[in-house]
């Protein structure tokens, strides 16, 4: 019971370093957009064709890494065309976020449909488990490259916000447009290039799904991680940092279904499979309030009320 | 002169009876103001229907194949026009979910779980009935059960949105996951039809309990009352106190409360009809087609409906005909991939085009000075 237990707290370890890689990337991108106060939902759709796109060149190249970097253009592709949209007047950046999610996850399974079957090369682990003998230790120890770069993404985001001219911008652009404007910002130009930086992480997000866990491309792979990534950042209170954190809490939750099932507990599975959603939402219920707006808002954010 | 000429026009086109001339040009004035909303999405979807033309091109397809395929697989028979009719009951049912809840403000798009849950919750409680009632009080108890658990899954959104300032847009798609997820474990688990060894189903409710098809015809009931409800819903939000206030409530919240609006209750009772809507599509899905609730419950009809509704301008009436319109999109999509060898996410790729070319095109309102009757002292 003892070791069962030990497995499964290992599993989870592993499991939530894996699960959390990817809402890692979908955050951050998220955070970089709403830091300039536009949100974006199509996200989830980006991740879809951030995967697709990455397996494909991964495929054809032989090259996982010439797949990450396609999957980030793609998806600032895809935020590039959300942000310029969002820029003429009248138009609603949520329902926007809707119909891109709609758009990029029918274009990632319109061209990836011949890319379900063959067997692309994945992403290298980094093995830091050697030093122990425990086979469950070091296979929760093979860390994927990407998860230190996007720690090292967040910290170098939180240090631009916070120190650089640049980072100055986009809080400017994010808390308040006329303030920007009077500094003879673009504020569109800024939100535009914001929102394509953002699907570009997003996009890298999705690559690291289809290379490295779960390490292929099917049309189920992505299931709301990019929609869970907007609820993350609200969490986060747009921090880097505090989205890394977060990211690995949902990675944990994520990670107790394949878990329990490594000691053999299959009962509930469907309902584990789910637990990443709910604590979504509870912790939307949590943070949220009816009176008042979040702490350490952009003030120009207009869905987060 | 010209001051000759001016004051010549007034009398000139002014007939005898001005009491009707004023009535007509004020209809003519209205219905080209109105015009603009339905001008506007057409040439929306002109515009999309040349973008996938392009794309149709750049991949070596022939877009005249392909609109006759939608017209043959979606309109051009009788066979096909009923296959069409039978799908769009499912859009026109999960677009009023989107509608109603749009007119209050709110983007709530958990049609497609309220679907799912809702025909889950119906083929389940059929199970203990089958054998024990006749079939017409089970149906109605399947049906009252399938809206009931639909209205509490959207209307814990609304709840949400209201009590606790939780966007309803993120939390009403979470909603839709954590619904698939209660039918799949249930359906994967205790409810399994352990006989059936494909698919993992509830028990099946059985022909004697299917619901007819409407007499004449081979659509099922579904759609006659996905259309009695589009017009009764329009009723409802533009001919009653309740519309009244719920688009107060929609057009200034602050307004609203300053008024004294029970604005909680409005947003609970738009999101609870929105459900019920989607949970009633979700009992004809299982009632007269599937027969039992399975993950063929989540066919996407919820996020079609998504993009119904933003079409239809989120109005009522106006989802019927576009829901028949991807309804036969929906329809010919078998056609499509067995005839023009394309994968089935082609009819996803086109609807995200239309949906994104729509958006765009809102831009457009109020820049046509057509639509205009805004020259100085000619309002009425």
């Amino acid at each position: 019971m003892n070791s069962a237990f030990a497995i499964v707290i290992i599993a989870m370890l592993g499991g939530a370093i894996r699960v959390s890689t990817p809402f890692m990337f979908v955050a951050l991108g998220e955070c970089l957009t709403e830091k300039s106060g536009r949100v974006n939902l199509g996200q989830e759709g980006t991740m879809v064709l951030g995967a697709m796109v990455a397996y494909a060149v991964s495929y054809h190249t032989n090259s996982p890494w010439a797949g990450v970097l396609a999957s980030g253009l793609a998806g600032a592709v895809l935020g590039g065309m959300h942000g310029a949209i969002c820029r003429l007047p009248r138009v609603n950046d949520v329902a926007v976020g809707i119909a891109m999610m709609l758009f990029g996850t029918g274009v990632a399974f319109f061209f990836g449909k011949p890319y379900i079957q063959p067997t692309a090369p994945r992403l290298d682990s980094i093995p830091f488990g050697n030093f122990t003998s425990i086979a469950d230790l070091r296979n929760a120890l093979d860390i994927n490259p990407l998860f230190f770069i996007g720690i090292a993404v967040a910290l170098g985001m939180a240090w631009t916000f916070r120190n650089t001219r640049w980072g100055l911008i986009v809080r400017t652009v994010g808390d308040s447009a006329p303030a920007a404007l009077a500094m003879g910002l673009s504020v569109d130009l800024v939100r535009f290039l914001c929102t394509a930086g953002g699907g570009f992480l997003a996009g890298i997000g999705g690559a690291f799904l289809s290379l490295s866990y779960p390490g292929s491309w099917n049309q189920g792979l992505s299931s709301g991680q990019g929609l869970m990534a907007v609820a993350l950042v609200i969490f986060a209170r747009w921090s880097p940092v505090r989205c890394v954190l977060a990211a690995l809490l949902f990675g944990g939750a994520g990670a107790i279904g394949p878990a329990l099932q490594s000691v053999g507990i299959t009962q509930g599975y469907y309902f584990f499979n789910a637990a990443p959603y709910i604590l979504t939402l509870v912790i939307m219920i949590a943070t949220s309030s009816a009176t008042r707006s979040a702490r350490d808002m952009p003030g120009e954010l207009s869905m987060v009320k | 002169m010209p001051e000759g000429a001016t004051a010549a026009t007034p009398i000139s086109t002014s007939p005898t009876t001005p009491a009707a001339d004023s009535a007509i040009a004020d209809f003519l004035r209205r219905l080209r103001r109105n015009s603009e909303y339905f001008a506007i999405p057409v040439f929306a979807l002109v515009i999309a229907a040349l973008l996938f033309s392009l794309f149709l091109l750049a991949i070596g397809r022939s877009p005249g194949d392909f609109a006759s395929y939608v017209w043959r697989g979606g309109f051009g028979t009788s066979f096909s026009l009923q296959n069409t009719l039978q799908r769009s009951a499912p859009l026109i049912l999960t677009a009023l979910a989107v509608a109603i809840p749009a007119r209050i403000g709110l983007i709530m798009i958990g049609g497609e779980g309220a679907l799912v849950l809702g025909g889950f919750a119906a083929a389940a409680a059929a199970i203990p009935l089958i054998g024990v009632l006749p079939p017409i009080p089970t149906l109605i108890i399947m049906f009252v059960i399938a809206a009931f658990v639909g209205a509490v899954w959207v209307g814990i959104a609304g709840y949400l949105r209201y009590a606790r300032g939780v966007n309803e847009t993120i939390s009403s798609l979470l909603l839709t996951y954590i619904g698939i997820a209660i039918m799949n474990f249930f359906v994967e688990g205790a409810l399994r039809d352990i006989t059936n060894p494909n698919k993992p189903s509830t028990k099946p409710i059985g022909d004697a309990y299917m619901i007819g098809k409407i007499p004449g015809t081979e659509v099922h009931w579904g759609f006659a009352v996905g259309v009695i409800l589009a017009v009764l819903l329009h009723l409802l939000m533009t001919r009653t106190t309740f519309g009244f206030a719920a688009r107060v409530t929609g057009g200034n919240f602050r307004a609203a409360l300053a008024q004294g609006l029970p604005v909680g209750k409005i947003i609970v009772a738009c999101s609870m009809i929105a459900g019920s809507c989607a949970g009633i599509a979700g009992f004809y899905e299982v009632a007269a087609i599937q027969g039992r609730a399975n993950a063929s419950l989540a066919a996407g009809y919820g996020f079609t409906g998504i993009l119904v509704s933003f079409l239809a301008r989120h109005n009522p009436i106006a989802i019927v005909p576009v829901a028949i319109l991807f309804g036969g999109l929906v329809a010919s999509g078998g056609l499509i991939q067995r005839r023009m060898d394309l994968p089935d996410a082609t009819v996803l790729v086109l609807q995200g085009l239309i949906f994104i070319v729509l958006l765009v095109s809102e831009t457009l309102y109020g820049r046509f000075s057509f639509f205009r009757d805004d020259k100085a002292g000619e309002r009425k």
